[in-house]
C-alpha cells in the first residue's frame, strides 16, 4: 500500500471515530449548556448503548433493531433517573459538589454494569455486511458509512429540535439565563431533566453505532466520555457545529497520531490537544472570546 | 486549635501502640496502606479541602514519586534516602510548573485538566518500557536503610510509613492555624474577597498545588521502597478517584477527616473482597450520597453526634446566643 | 487622593460607563450615586481591579493603578466591601478579620507548617490586631462565632472590620446600608464617620439618600454610564439635572 493510500486509510477511521466523539461531545454541551454541569458520567450512557444492544441481542435474543430501541429506551431512563434522583435534589449545587456527584454516578453506573454483564469484552455484529468497501485505494467497512450517516442524521435532528421546536427554544433560552428563561415561564427543572433525556439517547446511540468496529465493555465509558468532552472544549461547548468540528478534529488527530507516530501514545493525544487548548483558547478554537462579567 | 493537637497527640499515641495488637502479619500490612492512603489524602485535602481546587491527578504525583525514586535506586544504584528528596523536588518542580496554566481554570474545567495531565503521565509509564518496564512493572526496588538496619517486614514499614505520615499530619494541622491555612481557606469560600484583602490568590493557590504534589511524591517514594516493587495500574485515573473519595468521605479541610476516609477506602475492599466487586458500586453510592448529606464527611458527622451528646442545657445556651 | 480619568467600559455593544472622570480629596467621605444601572458598581470593579476598563486611567496618591490586580491594591492601602457580602462563610469572626491582616503579616507556607517562633511571635499579634478592629467595631463579643450563623447587620460590620484590618488609605464601600434597618444605620453612620476621622478616605455607593446626604462632603452623579454632576451635598440636591434624572424626563 502506498502512503496516499495509507493517509486516506487514516482519514477514514479519523473521520468516523471523530464523528462519534462529536456525538458524545454533543452529549456534555447539551447538558453544559442547559445547567452549567460537566456530567462526568457521559461516557457510561455511550457504554450503556453499547453493553445493553449486546444484552438484549444475545441473552433477549430480540431482532437487531429492536434490541437498539431498548437500549436506548432503558439508557434514557437511566440518565433521567440520575438527574432527578442525584442532581434535582441538591439544594446549594457547587462545581465541586456536581462534579463528584457526577464522578459517583459514573463509577456506580459502571460498577453495575459490571456487575450485571461481567468484564468479557463484546463486539457486535455489523449493521450490514463486513466486506470492506475500496474507495480511492483504502478499504472502508460498511459500519464507517453507517456511522457517518446516523452522526448527520442526529446532528440534523438536533439542530432542528434546538431551532424549530418549542421545547428547544426554551432550552436555548434557559443556556442564555435561566432566572429570565423562569421569568417567562420557562419550567427550567423541566429543561434540565429534558437536557439529561437527550443526552443519554445520543450518548447510547453514538455508544451502539461504535460498538461493532471497536467493540464493548463495561469499562469503555471512560475513556470515550473523556475524548467526547474534549471534543466539546475543542469546539467551545457550542451543542452545534463547534462541537462536531472538535470532534472530527480530533478524530483525525489521533488516526494520523497513531498511524505515523506511535500508537501507544494515541490516548495521549487527545489529552494534550485538550490541556494546550484549556490552556491557550478556553473558549475553544471557534468562537470568539467573551467578557466574563463577575 | 488546642484540640487538634490535643486529637494529634492521642492520635499519634494510638498509631504507636497499634502494631502491638497484631504482631505482624496480613493486618498489619493493611495498616502500613492506610498509612500511605492517610498521607496521600491529607496531601489532597490541603488542595481540595482548604483553598477548594480539585485534582483528578493526583495519582500522577504518587505515582511520578514512585516511579523517580524506583528507577534511580533499582537501575542506577542511587541510595533510597537520596532518591526520596530527589523525587520529592522533580515533582515539585513539575507541579509547580503545571501549576501556573492549570490552576488558573476553575471548577469543572479545573477537574478536567488535572484529570487530563494524569492519563498522560499514566500512559507515559505504560510506554517508555525500557525505563519503567512498562506495563508488567518495575521490579528490584531496594528498601531503606538506616545504618545496618533494613526497613523491611511488616513492622519496620509500619514505623517508616506512619512515621512520615504522622509528620504530614502535624505539619498541615500547623498550616490550617496559621496565615497561610487562613487565607487558603478565604480563597475557598470567597475567592474576589481574598484578593481584595491582598491574598495573592493565584500565586498561593500554585504553591499549595506544589506543597501537595510534593507530600504525594514522598508518598510514591516510601510505597515504592516499601514495596519493591511498582506497576502503572496503581497510579491510574482509578486511584485518582478513590484519593478524592477519601478526602470528601472523610471530611473536606479536615486532617483526621482524611485519615478517617483513607481509613475506610484501605479497608472497604478488604471486607468487601467476601462479595468481590461489589467495592465499586458501593464507592459510587457513598460519593453520591455523602456529597448529597453530609457534605461536611465523616469528621463532620462526629462533630454533629458530639454536639448532639452534649448535656441539654449547654445546648439551649449555645441556641439562644445563635 | 483618587483620580478617576476618563473611564470608558464597554460590555459587548453595550457602553456601561462613558469618560467618567472625577477626583476624591484625600480625608474626605465622597458619595457615588445615580439611579440603577447607571454603572457605579461596574466603577466600583474597575477601581479596584475587577474589570479592565476599555480605555481611561485611575491614580492612588498620584501613582497609576489602571488595572492592577485587588492583590496588588490591598498593599498599596485601597479596600473595599461589597453589595453582596463576600464573608468567609466557614471561618469564625476572628479569622475573618485576621485574613484581612495577611498583607502586614510575612510568614511562608514553609515557616507556618514548621511553626517556627517568629511566625508565633507574629500570631500573637495579629491575634490583638485583629481584635483591636472588632472593638473598633463594637462587636469583639461575637469574635469566637462562625460567620455564617451571623445575622446580615452583623455580618457588614465584620467585612468593614476586616476592610479596616488591612490598613486602607482608601476605603470603597458597595451599597454598605443596603438590607440594614434604621438603627441598624444610624450606627453605620457614626461607624463611617468614625473611619474618616481615623484618617481613611472613604468613597460609597449608596441608594440611602439621606445617609448619603448627612455624611458625605462630596457627592458624584452619575447617569447612564456618565457623569452627571459633582459637589456638596447642597449643590447637587439643587442641580436640574440631577433632579431630572431621578424623577424622570417629565
Amino acid at each position: 500500500m502506498d502512503l496516499l493510500q495509507q493517509l486516506t486509510q487514516y482519514a477514514f477511521s479519523g473521520f468516523s471515530t471523530g464523528a462519534i466523539y462529536a456525538l458524545i461531545g454533543l452529549g456534555f454541551a447539551i447538558i453544559y449548556n442547559s445547567t452549567g454541569i460537566i456530567n462526568f458520567a457521559q461516557g457510561e450512557f455511550v457504554m450503556l448503548g453499547g453493553v445493553l444492544t449486546y444484552f438484549s441481542l444475545t441473552v433477549l435474543r430480540l431482532p437487531y433493531l429492536v434490541a437498539m430501541a431498548v437500549a436506548v429506551a432503558v439508557t434514557t431512563a437511566a440518565g433521567a433517573a440520575f438527574e432527578r434522583l442525584t442532581i434535582r435534589p441538591l439544594k446549594s449545587p457547587s462545581p465541586l459538589s456536581l462534579v463528584i456527584i457526577t464522578i459517583g454516578g459514573s463509577i456506580f453506573i459502571r460498577g453495575v454494569a459490571m456487575l450485571l454483564w461481567g468484564k468479557d469484552t463484546h463486539a457486535l455484529p455489523p449493521f450490514s455486511g463486513n466486506d470492506p468497501l475500496t474507495v480511492g485505494g483504502a478499504s472502508i467497512m460498511p459500519q464507517h458509512l453507517w456511522i457517518f450517516g446516523i452522526t448527520l442524521l442526529i446532528i440534523a435532528a438536533n439542530k432542528f429540535f434546538f431551532y424549530y421546536t418549542i421545547s428547544g427554544k426554551a432550552m436555548r433560552a434557559c443556556s442564555h439565563n435561566r432566572t429570565a428563561a423562569s421569568l417567562v415561564g420557562i419550567d427550567v427543572r423541566k429543561m434540565v431533566l429534558l437536557s439529561f433525556v437527550i443526552s443519554s439517547a445520543v450518548g447510547s446511540l453514538a455508544g451502539i453505532i461504535i460498538a461493532p468496529l471497536t467493540m464493548t465493555a463495561y469499562d469503555v465509558g471512560v475513556m470515550l466520555g473523556l475524548k467526547g468532552f474534549c471534543a466539546a472544549i475543542i469546539g467551545g461547548m457550542s451543542s452545534g457545529f463547534g462541537t462536531v468540528l472538535g470532534g472530527l478534529l480530533l478524530g483525525l488527530l489521533e488516526s494520523f497520531g497513531a498511524g505515523l507516530i506511535s500508537s501507544g501514545y494515541k490516548d495521549a493525544i487527545a489529552f494534550i490537544v485538550l490541556l494546550l487548548i484549556l490552556f491557550i483558547r478556553p473558549q475553544g478554537l471557534f468562537s470568539k472570546a467573551q467578557t466574563e462579567r463577575v | 486549635m488546642k484540640r487538634d493537637y490535643l486529637l494529634f497527640l492521642l492520635f499519634t499515641l494510638v498509631v504507636l501502640v497499634a502494631p502491638l495488637a497484631f504482631e505482624g502479619g496480613y493486618l498489619l500490612n493493611v495498616l502500613v496502606f492506610m498509612g500511605i492512603n492517610t498521607m496521600l489524602a491529607v496531601a489532597l485535602n490541603l488542595l481540595l479541602g482548604f483553598a477548594g481546587q480539585i485534582s483528578l491527578g493526583h495519582a500522577a504525583f504518587f505515582g511520578l514519586g514512585a516511579y523517580i525514586s524506583g528507577v534511580l535506586t533499582a537501575n542506577h544504584g542511587v541510595n533510597p534516602w537520596v532518591a526520596l528528596p530527589i523525587a520529592a523536588l522533580s515533582v515539585g518542580v513539575i507541579a509547580f510548573l503545571l501549576g501556573f496554566p492549570i490552576l488558573k481554570l476553575k471548577g469543572h474545567y479545573l477537574a478536567m485538566a488535572t484529570l487530563g495531565f494524569g492519563i498522560i503521565v499514566f500512559i507515559v509509564f505504560n510506554e517508555t518500557v525500557e525505563i519503567t518496564g512498562g506495563p508488567s512493572g518495575l521490579t528490584g526496588i531496594p528498601t531503606m536503610k538506616i545504618g545496618a538496619m533494613e526497613f523491611q517486614g511488616e513492622m519496620k514499614s509500619y514505623y517508616l510509613i506512619w512515621g512520615f505520615t504522622l509528620l504530614t499530619m502535624l505539619l498541615s494541622i500547623n498550616l490550617d492555624h496559621s496565615r497561610i491555612g487562613r487565607a487558603l481557606r478565604a480563597i475557598h469560600d470567597s475567592e474576589v474577597a481574598s484578593r481584595v484583602m491582598g491574598v495573592n490568590a493565584r500565586f498561593l493557590k500554585v504553591q499549595v498545588f506544589t506543597l501537595s504534589a510534593v507530600i504525594s511524591a514522598v508518598a510514591g517514594s516510601l510505597y515504592a521502597h516499601t514495596m519493591t516493587f511498582v506497576s502503572p495500574s496503581s497510579f491510574g485515573f482509578n486511584f485518582s478517584v478513590e484519593l478524592v473519595t477519601m478526602v470528601i468521605i472523610g471530611g473536606l479541610g479536615s486532617i483526621f477527616g482524611s485519615f478517617l476516609g483513607a481509613a475506610l477506602l484501605t479497608f472497604l475492599p478488604e471486607l468487601l473482597r467476601v462479595v468481590q466487586d461489589y467495592d465499586i458500586v458501593v464507592y459510587g453510592l457513598l460519593l453520591i450520597v455523602m456529597t448529597m448529606y453530609m457534605p461536611k464527611g465523616l469528621a463532620g458527622g462526629v462533630a454533629s453526634l458530639a454536639r448532639l451528646l452534649r448535656p441539654a442545657k449547654k445546648r439551649t445556651v449555645d441556641h439562644a446566643q445563635g | 487622593m483618587l483620580r478617576v480619568e476618563g473611564i470608558t467600559q464597554l460590555f459587548g455593544g453595550l457602553t456601561a460607563l462613558e469618560e467618567v472622570t472625577f477626583t476624591v480629596g484625600k480625608g474626605s467621605i465622597t458619595g457615588v450615586i445615580g439611579p440603577n444601572g447607571a454603572g457605579k458598581t461596574t466603577l466600583f470593579n474597575i477601581v479596584t481591579g475587577l474589570y479592565t476598563p476599555s480605555s481611561g486611567r485611575v491614580f492612588l496618591d498620584g501613582k497609576e493603578i489602571t488595572c492592577f490586580p485587588p492583590e496588588r491594591l490591598a498593599p498599596l492601602g485601597l479596600v473595599r466591601t461589597f453589595q453582596n457580602i463576600e464573608m468567609f462563610h466557614q471561618m469564625t469572626v476572628l479569622e475573618n478579620v485576621l485574613v484581612g491582616l495577611h498583607t502586614r503579616s510575612r510568614s511562608g507556607m514553609i515557616s507556618c507548617a514548621l511553626k517556627l517562633p517568629w511566625h508565633l511571635a507574629e500570631e500573637r499579634r495579629l491575634h490583638a490586631e485583629a481584635m483591636k478592629w472588632l472593638e473598633f467595631c463594637g462587636i469583639a463579643d461575637l469574635a469566637e462565632l462562625e460567620a455564617r450563623a451571623l445575622p446580615f447587620g452583623n455580618c457588614r460590620l465584620v467585612e468593614i472590620a476586616r476592610a479596616m484590618a488591612v490598613n486602607p488609605k482608601l476605603l470603597l464601600m458597595d451599597e454598605p446600608a443596603a438590607g440594614l434597618n434604621s438603627r441598624e444605620t444610624a450606627d453605620l453612620e457614626l461607624l463611617i464617620r468614625k473611619i474618616r476621622d481615623t484618617g481613611v478616605t472613604v468613597v460609597l455607593v449608596e441608594h440611602d439618600m439621606e445617609l448619603v446626604m448627612e455624611i458625605c462632603d462630596a457627592i458624584v452623579v452619575l447617569n447612564l454610564g456618565k457623569k452627571l454632576a459633582q459637589g456638596s451635598p447642597r449643590e447637587i440636591q439643587e442641580n436640574p439635572d440631577v433632579i431630572r434624572a431621578y424623577l424622570g424626563e417629565g
